[in-house]
């Protein structure tokens, strides 16, 4: 991507927006946030928006842009893109597709410490050291941090800034690596991070999934992900969202090679994945 | 000899000030409310530092633009930033010769005040990390370049600090103090004290430990960093560390007053004003938010943040520290620009820094001891009950205190503060301050589901509105001594520029939609007003131009927090974008669009 074109692009979208989508499928996704993308193509949402734009006959290019606040306004909101992969479902400013897969809040453990911690009531969430995912935005938590900070759970808690080092090619990799290297004992983190950096550690990690909605707080831990897309592109997200479903299947292969934990199967078959 | 008293003082004690009043003013009438002189030097008809002086009046003796003829006032001429975001600068004039720095990517330009149409001298690019963009959590503002000793200053939003040769343009030295991507930036106007260039950063919300530090003006080598959280070690709290108050007493209180580890990462960024004492030979700066985790998982005061310090300039060291907002539980950053001034407090001369600050009040503190001698509400407040005089302390109200599960309604005031960043200004002639400021109020509830960096989260949906009048913002003369509003000009949308005050009886400041507007600084009476470009989120500035003649300056250009929304696009149905500003100013983008444009303005 040559660094003169996204301003080329922006000027004219801005002032008509439809006239990439006829030509290309623009995906704002930010170039370095492993297992969902990078610059290089490497994460399962890049692998997906390729499906997608097969499938749509539309050739796929990105507008690269860490994903950080103001993400949406700063890209899909100001014309430079018209989708964003990896979006939870029925976030109310923008127009979702169906959802493509479904996960939640896991467990990340020491294989070795045989913890198998599944649950917010466990006791041992009060002695352990527990790491957790830092949002960079005040008042907002992770639903596993709130749940804990409900409890009174609060100084064996370390945060991991969900952003990490951006300067390291997977910034989201420490809260897993400290469970690996002992810094923690318990990483409390959204499944696709911990499906996809636990098996890469070098000690045997366990991924167990946590409850979809947490009784005591009446906090979801499962969220829906689906596609997003302008209000306005009504015709061009039910395409999209109709090459979701031509395609599932395929999206299904891609999600397991990376380890998504699945809690749409684990729901339908009732036990873990 | 300019005047710096008027006849509004001589309702004070003349011989409380007999003794007080400098040997070059014992001529006049002394000033019963005045800044030191040593902080506020003579007017020589140039503007080198956003706040004007080191006492940050930004206040000026020039006065051929009075408020007897400002009604004739017309543009002299005007200049393109080039970049339409937040135009949150200064115009600095230095002998003939104007410096502007623009939003990202901070492009600074000379402009040559000789010539007809102020042409381009030169400009200097630093060349910012694009990314830089991306991590910036208020739009990618930049407050303004600083003067000193033939050279230009200024940090850039990927936290550079350059030093610019003021008459050739050539670098002379650029060093990187942070780190964008640990979510880092800066957007502060550094101040140059004693040789040395003082900075801090900007980031809280992500998670930054903030810090600032003093880098050789030389070479910029830095010659101490001081943390806002943490061991005294780190804090430079150390033997000559008085504060006033006991709760600000005790070993590694920036450690002991968070969870294990929680400082770490415990915000406090120093992204606002600095003032400087000659003769205490103190800096004073204030500390943001903690962050960023939500209130209910940071139990304790979380030291040093939302706080001001007193620190030495040559060492760092802090001599004393007050704590605005101790557990800050709305975002009440407490970087606001601090004025210092020499007055008279209950029949002693006292040497006191006042601070418009962002939870409310106007606080009255002793520079010298870091006592508050007064803190009285500018706008209405909900989240707290007042400030207790003995022990110093906030009185949070534990009705508006937020709470993960709950909504709390009319919390005033909202998160942006009865005023940001904005300064206000002082005149030395009518005693007021006059500060530009908010009147918004708002209600935070837990959100259903929200993502970032691929990661779903429960936040907080802030709605921000109107506090009482309907009006949201507005400009308040407030009388220092007196400790009451004067007068008020209500204005639809918060009054996001800084204001300058002028010894030719004026106010100047601009509104959200765009309109540049002089006051009578007495009685608040519109006198003159203008409608630029776009929304005025800048700080005006004044000058005597090569012709002797003075001219008043703006950038226009809306953007900043409250102007994202049309400088960043945010979509007006969204109330809680940006931070839950969109709710409040969901009618901006019908007022004005984005802009950069400097107008500069004079007599005919």
């Amino acid at each position: 991507m040559s660094s003169a074109f996204p301003k080329v692009a922006a000027a004219v979208l801005l002032a008509m927006p439809a006239v990439a989508a006829a030509d290309d499928l623009v995906v704002c996704a930010d170039p370095n946030n492993l297992p969902f993308s990078n610059e290089a193509g490497e994460g399962f949402e890049n692998r997906i928006a390729a499906i997608i734009a097969d499938e749509l006959g539309m050739d796929l290019r990105y507008e690269w842009r860490a994903q950080r606040r103001g993400f949406i306004r700063e890209t899909l909101n100001a014309g430079l893109c018209n989708l964003v992969p990896g979006i939870e479902a029925n976030v109310e400013p923008l127009l979702t597709t169906r959802p493509y897969y479904r996960s939640g809040y896991v467990f990340v453990t020491r294989t070795e410490d045989g913890l198998d911690i599944a649950d917010f009531d466990d006791p041992r969430l009060r002695d352990l050291t527990v790491g957790v995912q830092l949002i960079g935005d005040d008042g907002a938590n992770t639903p596993p941090t709130d749940i804990l900070a409900e409890r009174g759970i609060i100084d064996n808690l370390r945060g991991y800034p969900v952003y990490g080092n951006y300067a390291d090619p997977d910034p989201a990799e420490p809260i897993i690596a400290a469970v690996a290297s002992g810094a923690i004992d318990v990483a409390i983190v959204w499944g696709p991070v911990a499906g996809w950096y636990a098996p890469r550690q070098d000690v045997p990690l366990t991924v167990t999934p946590g409850p979809e909605l947490d009784q005591e707080t009446v906090i979801p831990l499962a969220f829906d992900i689906a596609m997003g897309g302008r209000r306005g592109d009504l015709k061009f997200m039910i395409d999209v969202d109709r090459a979701i479903a031509a395609r599932q299947a395929e999206i299904d292969a891609v999600l397991a090679d990376y380890g998504v934990p699945r809690f749409d199967a684990f729901r339908l078959i009732g036990g873990a994945p | 000899m300019r005047n710096r008293g008027g006849d509004v003082f001589r309702r004070f004690a003349a011989a409380t000030w007999l003794a007080f009043a400098a040997p070059a003013l014992a001529q006049e009438a002394p000033p019963a409310i005045a800044p030191p002189a040593s902080a506020a030097p003579a007017e020589d008809g140039q503007w080198t530092m956003p706040a004007k002086n080191y006492a940050s009046t930004r206040y000026s003796e020039l006065a051929e633009i009075n408020s007897d003829n400002v009604a004739n006032l017309q543009v002299a001429f005007t200049f393109s930033i080039g970049v339409n975001r937040g135009q949150e600068s200064a115009p600095i004039v230095v002998g003939d010769t104007m410096y502007l720095v623009a939003p990202w990517p901070n492009t600074l330009y000379a402009l040559d005040l000789t010539q007809p149409g102020a042409p381009v001298k030169w400009r200097y690019d630093p060349a910012p990390e694009r990314a830089a963009q991306g991590v910036a959590c208020c739009d990618v503002v930049n407050r303004g370049p600083t003067y000193a000793e033939g050279r230009i200053y200024y940090a850039t939003l990927d936290d550079h600090v350059v030093a610019v040769d003021a008459e050739t343009g050539m670098e002379i030295w650029n060093v990187r103090v942070g780190d964008i991507n640990l979510g880092e930036t800066m957007t502060m106007a550094p101040l140059v004290v004693n040789g040395k260039v003082i900075v801090g950063n900007s980031g809280g919300e992500y998670g930054v430990r903030g810090w600032i530090q003093a880098l050789d003006a030389a070479t910029g080598a830095t010659v101490w960093k001081a943390y806002s959280t943490g061991p005294d070690s780190e804090v430079l709290i150390g033997p000559d560390f008085q504060p006033f108050y006991p709760q600000d007493s005790g070993a590694d209180l920036g450690v002991a007053t968070w969870p294990p580890d929680a400082w770490r990462q415990g915000g406090g960024a120093v992204w606002g004003w600095i003032s400087y004492d000659p003769d205490l030979n103190l800096i004073y700066h204030g500390t943001g938010n903690p962050g960023p985790w939500n209130p209910e998982l940071r139990p304790g005061d979380n030291k040093w943040t939302a706080g001001i310090f007193a620190r030495n300039p040559d060492t760092g060291a802090a001599r004393w520290f007050y704590q605005w907002s101790p557990h800050d539980l709305h975002d009440y950053d407490g970087i606001n620009e601090t004025i210092l001034l020499d007055m008279a407090w209950e029949g002693q001369m006292r040497r006191v820094l006042v601070r418009p600050e962002r939870n409310g009040y106007v606080y009255v503190l002793d520079r010298e001891t870091g006592e508050v001698l007064a803190a009285d509400p500018f706008v209405t407040v909900t989240s707290s009950l007042g400030v207790d005089l003995e022990t110093g302390r906030l009185i949070e109200n534990p009705d508006t205190e937020p709470h993960s599960g709950t909504v709390v309604r009319n919390v005033c005031p909202a998160s942006p503060g009865a005023k940001d960043w904005n300064p206000s200004s002082f005149s030395e002639a009518t005693g007021y301050l006059y500060i530009p400021h908010n009147n918004l109020c708002m209600d935070a509830e837990a959100t259903e589901a929200n993502y970032i960096a691929g990661t779903p989260y429960v936040g907080m949906n802030v709605r921000m509105y109107a506090g009482p009048g309907g009006h949201r913002g507005a400009l308040t003369a407030w009388d220092v001594a007196g400790r009451r509003a004067v007068w008020s000009i209500e204005e639809k949308f918060p009054v996001w520029s800084g204001t300058l005050a002028t010894s030719g009886n004026l106010v100047f400041y601009g509104t959200m939609e765009g309109w540049f507007k002089a006051v009578d600084a007495t009685t608040g009476a519109v006198l003159w007003q203008f409608k630029t470009g776009s929304g005025i989120v800048g700080q005006p500035t004044t000058y005597t131009g090569p012709d002797g003649h003075q001219y008043v300056a703006i950038i226009s250009g809306v953007g900043g927090w409250s102007g994202a929304i049309v400088a960043g696009g945010l979509d007006a149905r969204d109330p809680t974008a940006a931070l839950g500003f969109v709710g409040a100013m969901g009618d901006l983008p019908e007022a004005t669009t984005a802009g950069g444009m400097l107008y500069v303005f004079r007599l005919p």
